[in-house]
């Protein structure tokens, strides 16, 4: 025997799973794996949540009541399933273009995004729809009590009350989990639907088994099956005509307009292209569905003892033959049903309570102050986690309240009638422009009282809500006033009576009302949008097509004009309208302040463009739009990148304008290097020239004078020589084309040499070293011997002292040589001690002789050489300094 | 079909969509036809013995099944062939 | 009694080749070879020609020919200016200057003697 205990575990365990599944394929949504999770398959599947555990057990129970009639709730939905290309295509690619969460959000949305309206939907989805919820967790609760009574272990099975709580807890929790996780603007639940869909597959595989087990298990095969229907109490065909139609229309219409089906088939939708396979798969699912119920139902009546509850037969037929394995499986199909729907009814109605209840009241008691958007996020998260305890607590209470004696397919008949007061306005809204949110509201309003007044009050049974005497003789007595009986219509099935004159009367008023009354422009906009989806939306799957959607204009202005600006301006506008938060109605008005602030920013054309294409009226899609948009940030990106590129310009130009100095400056170096050229070399060509002309024409010149100038002329041409030499072997130097000559000889050797070729001993006194010149050299000998010769020949040639007298004093020094000319003149002046290594720079008065380049190609020299030579100042007098790395000259050397 | 890609072709490719759209918009009407059909049977109250054949909850039974499979076989076919043209546009271009 | 002419120059060689030429010709020549002090020499001796050297240590030539120019005394004494600059813009700079001749070193000797025969006039 099955215990409770068991059961129990089996049923914690499927839930574990059910959570590993909703979790796994959340996890996978998000990583962008599981395609296959978005297959028509799992679209089909989930459908067929339409399948409670009112067809789980209830059909059965139906069937062995009333026969075949049960089979009309679904021959409904099998007929718009197979009519799809008409309705529900429509439906879908309307909920997926304009971005609808709910059917309450699609109704307001047509009449002009009526919050009233969407409020009202709202609430007669949650009055209609508590008693259902309240019926599945009555069935997992009798289901219970079912295997409680067949264990024999168990003495005190436990209350009704704690196991409806518990599994109402359980599916809040799980709804909670999976139903809420974000936020997503299309609100998808990848988790959820996974989980339907499997749990679609379980209920689907209990109930065949359970079918195959009677039929062929019980029965003994089709033929002894069909035998058995002829036998039993169900064998005639009688129903009543007004039932099989009324119940065929009210099951379609249900199918179309309960909030959880409509979560299903429009807002977890996909792609529109999942409804090719529905088309077929879904009727299908229905038909399997029904094929067993009657041999059960039948089986059922003529085994189960008198007075054994019909709703149960499923289970107990299995449970009463031994079959306990049988028993849980049903058992689990029938849990299945219960908690898809509980679950998917639960996240659609807590859409519709935060999103059009909640979320205003907190908007509006907040003063529209809320501005962050991260803020209203985690607000709209609670409010539908607590919408989603509130439903399932409802559902609770009126599970209590009820006793849950009632028979399943009653309650599950009256919700469906609730809902169905909406198709009025819902067809209406999609393939009539005319329709108006006042003929919606009126429509609904009358169908509201009706379904309240003929067929929920008197549901809780006579004289609970509704007196005895008013079911009786009407209200005050009047009698055409009768709940049951309206205008007359006596004894004709509640049911249908309801059916028949709530929406009867919906349908007229709202006819009548929208008729009568004059639609607004945004109504009229929203309504072209509806009816004409399929023109203006392209391609299924985008959604586009010109939508006045204040949210699509806040998107585009926040790209356009930047988020906190855009944010400003339509909360002030919103005020303005007196809505709160910061989406304003898209009046005329506020489109055409909007356009011109827009234009602003991209141009008058631009801007008329967009506004008009994102109202209506055109064929681009706001995606295009959002790409327009981005656009024109790129260009506004773009244009202070240009400015950044100005910056970088002018950087360039000033980079530019120094090269440019520079040049100039070289340009004027070159002039005065030229111009020093010319000068040097016309001064010594003047003297050779008058003289020449002297010796030439003048007579009488003595030989002392001829000799004079002849010698002037020598003089002056070997000036010149020695300055074109000069000039040549600075240019060498300069440009790096002189070829060094290493050798190794003695410093004592070198500075004797440099002393006899400077020619200065008859006027100058040198002081020298002996000893410390012992340094042995490798190095261009011949070159540094030039700089020395120019060094100790300039001595020669400046030092005004008295007596002349140079000190050369050398030293190794850090594995350099050093090497310093002092002398005894005057120096040489600090501020032209920077100047003296420039070309042509001469200091004080001229003397024949010196170009001015010495120093430089000494300079020039050492700088090859590797080492260098500098003035050194405070010495006593003129004093350069020459140094030469000692290693440095080798490793030159060892390069070349 | 031949890929033959001329006008007749095109226009008759074309057209036939269009009727396939009507069969799709007729089936949920022809199905409840269908469905309602059983209503004739109505078997006389009195006398369980002589009850008609199509009185009978079983015959009924099954009748309903085929049509309903039939049903979601005709669909599934329809649906096939059914191409996503939107309604009233006048897009020739097959594919 | 020749006409007196100082020749402000620095190269000793130049002086030399200059003073020969004139003196000969009857010039009565004196010589003065820096800049400083040029303005001084050239008051004391109210010469009828000044001959000046653009290149000068101490002072550019140019500035002695503004200070000669802008005397009251002195304004209107002939200067013939030499460079060994060859340039366009030197000569320019040197009218503008108020140079009353110039010329452009290496000269031969009749082009300075005509030059300063012109200048002083008969």
């Amino acid at each position: 025997m099955v215990t409770l205990n068991v059961l129990v575990l089996v049923c914690l365990l499927y839930v574990a799973f059910l959570f590993a599944v909703a979790f796994g394929a959340d996890r996978a949504a998000l990583v962008g794996r599981g395609t296959w999770l978005r297959s028509p398959i799992v679209y089909t599947l989930s459908l067929s949540i339409y399948c409670t555990a009112w067809t789980f057990y209830g059909a059965v129970g139906f069937a062995a009541r009333s026969g075949l009639e049960f089979v009309t709730i679904y021959l409904g939905p099998t007929l718009v399933m197979i009519g799809w290309w008409w309705t529900l295509r429509k439906m879908v690619r309307v909920g997926r273009s304009q971005r609808i969460t709910s059917i309450a959000d699609l109704i307001s949305s047509r009449y002009g995004k009526s919050n009233t309206l969407a409020v009202f939907v709202t609430l007669v989805a949650v009055i209609g729809l508590t008693p259902y919820i309240a019926l599945q967790l009555q069935s997992v609760t009798l289901s219970f009590a079912t295997f409680a009574e067949a264990d024999p272990f168990t003495d005190a099975p436990p209350s009704q009350q704690s196991t409806a709580f518990w599994v109402a807890a359980g599916l809040a929790v799980f709804t909670i989990l999976f139903g809420t996780r974000n936020l997503d603007a299309n609100e998808r639940h990848h988790g959820v639907v996974m989980a339907i869909a499997l749990e679609a597959v379980v209920k689907l595989f209990a109930l065949l088994a359970v079918g195959v087990f009677v039929v062929w298990g019980l029965a003994g095969g089709v033929d002894e099956i069909l035998a058995r229907i002829d036998s039993s109490p169900i064998a005639r065909w009688e129903v009543p005509g007004s039932r099989w139609v009324g119940l065929t229309l009210l099951s379609a219409a249900a199918f179309m307009c309960l909030p959880r089906m409509f979560q299903v088939m429009v807002v977890e939708s996909e792609d529109e292209d999942h409804l090719r396979m529905a088309a077929w798969a879904f009727p299908t699912y229905l038909m399997l569905m029904s094929l067993f119920v009657v041999p059960i139902a039948v089986m059922g009546l003529e085994l189960m003892p008198e007075g054994a509850n019909p709703d149960l037969f499923v289970l107990t037929l299995p449970l009463r033959n031994g079959q306990e394995g049988l028993a849980i499986l049903s058992f689990l199909g029938g849990f299945s049903s219960a908690t898809s729907m509980v679950i998917v009814a639960a996240i659609a109605l807590s859409t519709m309570v935060s999103n059009h209840i909640v979320m205003p009241i907190w908007l509006w008691s907040t003063g529209g102050g809320a501005m962050v958007s991260g803020d209203v996020r985690s607000v709209a998260l609670l409010a539908r986690r607590l919408s989603i305890a509130m439903i399932l607590f409802l559902g609770y209470c009126y599970f209590r309240l009820s006793g849950g004696g009632t028979a399943l397919a009653a309650i599950g008949l009256i919700s469906f009638v609730g809902v169905a007061q909406f198709l009025p306005a819902l067809m209406g809204g999609l393939f009539w422009r005319g329709a108006t949110r006042s003929g919606a509201l009126a429509g609904l309003g009358v169908g509201f009282v009706l379904w309240l007044y003929c067929l929920f009050l008197p549901s809780f049974g006579a004289s609970e809500i509704m007196p005895y005497s008013v079911m009786q003789n009407g209200p005050l007595g009047i009698g055409w006033l009768r709940p049951q009986a309206l205008f007359g219509a006596d004894g004709m099935d509640p049911v249908i009576h309801a059916v028949m004159w709530s929406l009867l009367l919906n349908t007229c008023t709202f006819l009548g009302v929208s008729l009568l009354t004059l639609p607004k422009p945004i109504e009229r906009l929203q309504g072209a949008q509806f009816v004409n989806v399929f023109q203006h939306s392209q391609t299924p799957g985008s959604w586009s097509g010109g939508l006045a959607r204040s949210e699509d204009l806040m998107i585009m202005s926040q790209r356009i004009m930047g988020a906190s600006e855009a944010q400003a301006m339509f909360s002030k506008e919103a005020r303005k309208q007196g809505i709160a938060g910061y989406l304003p109605e898209p009046t005329p008005d506020f489109l055409q302040m909007l356009e011109r602030e827009l234009s602003g920013s991209v141009g008058a054309a631009t801007a008329h463009a967009m506004i008009s294409q994102i109202v209506g009226r055109a064929t681009v899609s706001v995606e295009d739009l959002m790409a327009v948009a981005d656009e024109t940030a790129q260009i506004m990106e773009y244009s202070s990148k240009l400015e950044a590129k100005t910056e970088e310009q002018a950087r360039t130009a000033r980079q530019l304008r120094e090269a440019n100095e520079k040049l100039t400056q070289i340009s004027v170096q070159k002039d005065a290097f030229l111009s020093q050229i010319s000068h040097e070399l016309r001064t010594p060509m003047t003297s050779i020239r008058a003289f020449s002309e002297i010796l030439r024409d003048s007579e009488g010149l003595s030989e002392e004078e001829r000799n004079k100038y002849a010698s002037i002329i020598l003089e002056e041409a070997t000036r010149l020589t020695r300055l074109l030499d000069d000039l040549l072997d600075l240019s060498v130097l300069e440009n790096g084309q002189v070829v060094l000559n290493s050798q190794t000889g003695q410093l004592s050797d070198m500075l004797d040499r440099a002393v006899s070729a400077a020619g200065v001993q008859d006027r100058l006194r040198i002081h020298r070293r002996r000893e410390a010149e012992k340094i042995t050299l490798h190095t261009d000998l011949d070159r540094l011997a030039q700089v020395f010769i120019n060094l100790i020949s300039n001595a020669g040639k400046y030092c005004e002292a008295p007596d002349p007298a140079l000190t050369i004093r050398p030293q190794a020094e850090n594995g350099n040589l050093v090497v310093d000319f002092i002398d005894n003149g005057p120096g040489i002046p600090t501020d032209q001690q920077a100047m003296i290594f420039e070309k042509f720079s001469r200091i004080g008065q001229t003397k024949a002789g010196g170009a001015g380049l010495g120093l430089a190609i000494c300079r020039e020299i050492m700088g090859r050489l590797g080492g260098d030579i500098t003035y050194l100042p405070g010495q006593e007098g003129a004093a350069f300094r020459v140094v030469l790395p000692l290693r440095e000259a080798a490793t030159v050397q060892a390069a070349q | 079909m031949t890929a033959k890609k001329t006008p007749v072709f095109v226009q008759r490719r074309t057209y036939r969509r269009r009727r396939v759209a009507d069969g799709a918009r007729l089936l949920p009407v022809f199905g409840g036809i269908l469905f309602l059909i059983p209503l004739l049977w109505e078997g006389d109250p009195a006398g369980a013995e002589a009850v008609p054949d199509g009185a009978r909850t079983a015959w009924v039974m099954t009748y309903l099944f085929v049509v309903w499979f039939g049903l979601a076989v005709l669909s599934g076919v329809l649906a096939r062939f059914l191409v996503a043209e939107d309604d009233g546009g006048d897009e020739e271009g097959d594919s | 009694m020749g006409k007196k002419v100082i020749l402000i120059e620095d190269e000793r060689n130049i002086i030399e080749a200059i003073s020969f030429i004139l003196s000969r010709d009857g010039w009565e020549v004196k010589t003065h070879s820096n800049g400083h002090d040029a303005m001084q020499a050239v008051r004391d001796r109210r010469p009828d020609l000044v001959i000046l050297d653009v290149m000068l240590p101490g002072k550019s030539g140019f500035d002695i020919l503004q200070e000669i120019r802008d005397d009251a005394e002195l304004g209107a004494t002939p200067v013939l200016m030499l460079t060994a600059r060859g340039q366009q813009k030197d000569r320019e700079m040197a009218e503008r200057a108020g140079a009353s001749r110039y010329m452009t070193k290496p000269f031969s000797n009749a082009e300075v003697l005509e030059a300063v025969r012109d200048l002083v006039g008969p």
